[in-house]
């Protein structure tokens, strides 16, 4: 013990020393893409894009949904949905065991959750994915909450986003899921019908059976910056045209040169911009 | 008669190998053997309703790809009457992966879109195997529009072993072409009938498969994945394809079950390949029943019922 300490009254030196056990884990991160070693709250005051290279990082629905709505007045929408294992599917693990394991992994109960609140002071419906649950897969719950949320839309008349993150339709649920791209989609139409604003986010990555629904049907669809979009996975395609695919082929960039996106929108800029695309296609005067 | 026996109807076809053999024998012998044939010919009926009463999940799709198996042409040839085929997106291409035309059933104008394998090797790459690309899916949408406009009910048929997984296909949207599909197929003022006649390959086979009824042939398959990617993804082996197509319930009266299809049409004996005259004649009476059922529907009371039926897929608990 130093004699600095040795001075101290016994009380805070007893509470130093926890404090000093305390210190969290996880306080330096590592860039993914650039391999910056990057103070962890920096990058969270940066809502997980990268201080120095500007790389978007994965993050959960839950903290989506925080840094895009106000903090106030949020109201979750279809918590209480619970996923069934209707077939008893197993693999080599039975469904039901893996969804308890993406369960206490996450801590959501399903890979969407939806939430009522406002943007600037804007009402909306914002569905975000959670793409560690079971890679973001879309089945019956996930299918139901999006109709909830577009339910919610229709009946408050407020615009609707969707975050998407999702490797495509849950296999465990099989046939059943691919019916949720048509439930999903059949409700967009409904949507679209009563002239309410629906904007699409893409975010890393997005592909399969919601990329071909929920995620290409925005009014507006917009993708954060080098996310992967697709409908087939760059694999299945390699394996079938046995070449390797062009640096960029199915990123962000490639998709707003090709004609499948409005634009790509920085995270840290998504509440302005969504606001004020909002604003205009609603005739409100801007957020 | 070479009837491209799959394994599991070897024995079937040792049988009627033993038949043709006999009648070879019969040709140029006085010895009566009639009887022997029919007796044998009894026997390897008999012997095709035991196995067929009996088939997996893996077996039957494999009757679904079955390379005799009729294709969508083949039954407008045999079902519709006035055909006229329609091509091309009107912006990048013609796809040969989609037939689509008008036609007649019965009398009545129709809109008919269905995928389209080919039957030899030449006419399987022009096809693509089945798959379709974007253009495909927007000729079919296309048409769609203009059942619509002319009140004209739109008959799909579903046989793709999924969308094609290309470079082009990306860059052109393949994503995008199968969401508006989903989008205006729900809210289409038509009725609009699904038949899946063989493979009912993901995405690529529910773009034209959202409808007010899904027929399915009995020993077609529908599924989110085919059984071979499931396996390799969830068993790390293609070679479980076989559980995998257990475990998802691919087949017509699972879903049927499952309440995820309509209807199921019955194939003659040993398949749809065996008898396509009598295959058609069974597909074209359901066709005909459930375009009548729908016809008679206001057309509001039609899109409310299938909006119902959409709303309606999932199995969740609910707090």
């Amino acid at each position: 013990m130093s004699w600095f300490k040795k001075l101290m009254p016994s009380r805070i030196r007893t509470e130093a020393g926890a404090a000093k056990r305390s210190i969290p884990e996880g306080l330096w991160t590592k860039c993914d893409a650039c391999g910056a070693i990057l103070y962890r709250a920096d990058v969270e005051r940066n809502l997980d894009v990268c201080p120095k290279c500007d790389h978007h990082m994965r993050i959960g629905a839950r903290r989506r949904l925080d840094v895009f709505l106000d903090a106030e007045a949020r109201v979750e929408i279809g918590a209480e949905l619970e996923p069934v294992d209707a077939l008893k599917f197993r693999d080599s693990k039975k469904y039901r065991d893996r969804i308890s394991q993406a369960q206490k992994k996450t801590g959501e109960n399903d890979a969407l959750v939806v939430m009522e609140g406002t943007v600037k002071g804007m009402p909306l419906v914002v569905a975000a994915f959670e793409f560690g649950f079971m890679g973001g897969s879309m089945g019956s719950v996930v299918g139901e909450r999006f109709v909830r949320a577009v339910s919610t839309c229709l009946e408050k008349n407020i615009p609707l986003v969707c975050f998407s993150a999702s490797g495509g339709a849950r296999m465990q649920e099989a046939l059943t899921s691919l019916m949720q791209m048509a439930k999903t989609s059949a409700a967009l139409a409904r949507l679209s019908r009563r002239g309410i604003p629906y904007i699409s986010v893409m975010t890393d990555p997005t592909m399969g059976g919601v990329s071909a629904s929920i995620a290409m049907l925005g009014d507006i669809n917009i993708a954060e910056p080098n996310a992967l979009i697709g409908f087939a996975g760059p694999r299945v395609i390699e394996q079938t045209v046995r070449e390797t695919l062009p640096e960029g082929f199915q990123r962000s960039e490639f998709l707003l040169a090709h004609g499948a996106l409005d634009m790509i929108v920085d995270r840290r800029d998504l509440r302005d911009r969504l606001a004020s695309l909002f604003a205009v296609l609603t005739h409100k005067t801007s957020a | 008669m070479n009837m491209n026996f799959l394994d599991f109807e070897q024995p079937i076809a040792e049988l009627e190998a033993k038949i043709e053999a006999l009648r070879l024998v019969g040709d140029d012998n006085e010895i009566n053997i009639g009887e022997e044939i029919a007796r044998l010919e009894v026997k390897s009926r008999s012997l095709t309703t035991s196995i067929f009463s009996n088939l997996n999940a893996w077996q039957i799709a494999q009757l679904a790809r079955h390379p005799q198996r009729p294709y969508t042409l083949d039954y407008i040839d045999r079902i519709f009457t006035d055909f006229q085929e329609l091509h091309g997106d009107r912006s990048f291409a013609d796809d040969p992966a989609i037939v689509c035309g008008v036609a007649r059933l019965e009398g009545r104008s129709v809109v008919i879109i269905g995928h389209q394998k080919g039957r030899d090797t030449h006419e399987k790459v022009r096809r693509n195997f089945g798959m379709p690309r974007p253009e495909g899916y927007r000729k079919a949408l296309r048409l769609m529009h203009m059942a619509e406009r002319f009140r004209m009910p739109v008959l799909t048929f579903i046989d793709t072993p999924g969308a094609y997984p290309g470079v082009g296909a990306e860059e052109r949207g393949q994503s995008e072409a199968i969401a508006r599909n989903l989008f205006v197929m729900a809210g289409l003022k038509t009725p609009v009938i699904c038949t899946v006649i063989g493979e009912g390959g993901s995405g690529g086979a529910l773009a034209i498969g959202v409808g007010d009824r899904v027929l399915m042939l009995q020993y077609s398959t529908y599924a989110v994945i085919s059984p071979e990617g499931c396996a390799s993804i969830l068993w790390k082996s293609a070679e479980r394809a076989s559980d995998a197509a257990e475990a998802m319930g691919i087949t017509a009266d699972r879903l049927r079950e499952l309440e995820l299809i309509d209807r199921v049409v019955e194939e003659p004996l040993g398949g749809a390949h065996r008898d396509v005259a009598t295959m058609a004649q069974s597909l074209k009476a359901g066709l005909v029943d459930s375009l009548e059922a729908l016809e008679s529907l206001p057309l509001d009371k039609l899109l409310e019922t299938r909006s119902q039926r959409l709303m309606g897929f999932g199995v969740f608990k609910d707090g």
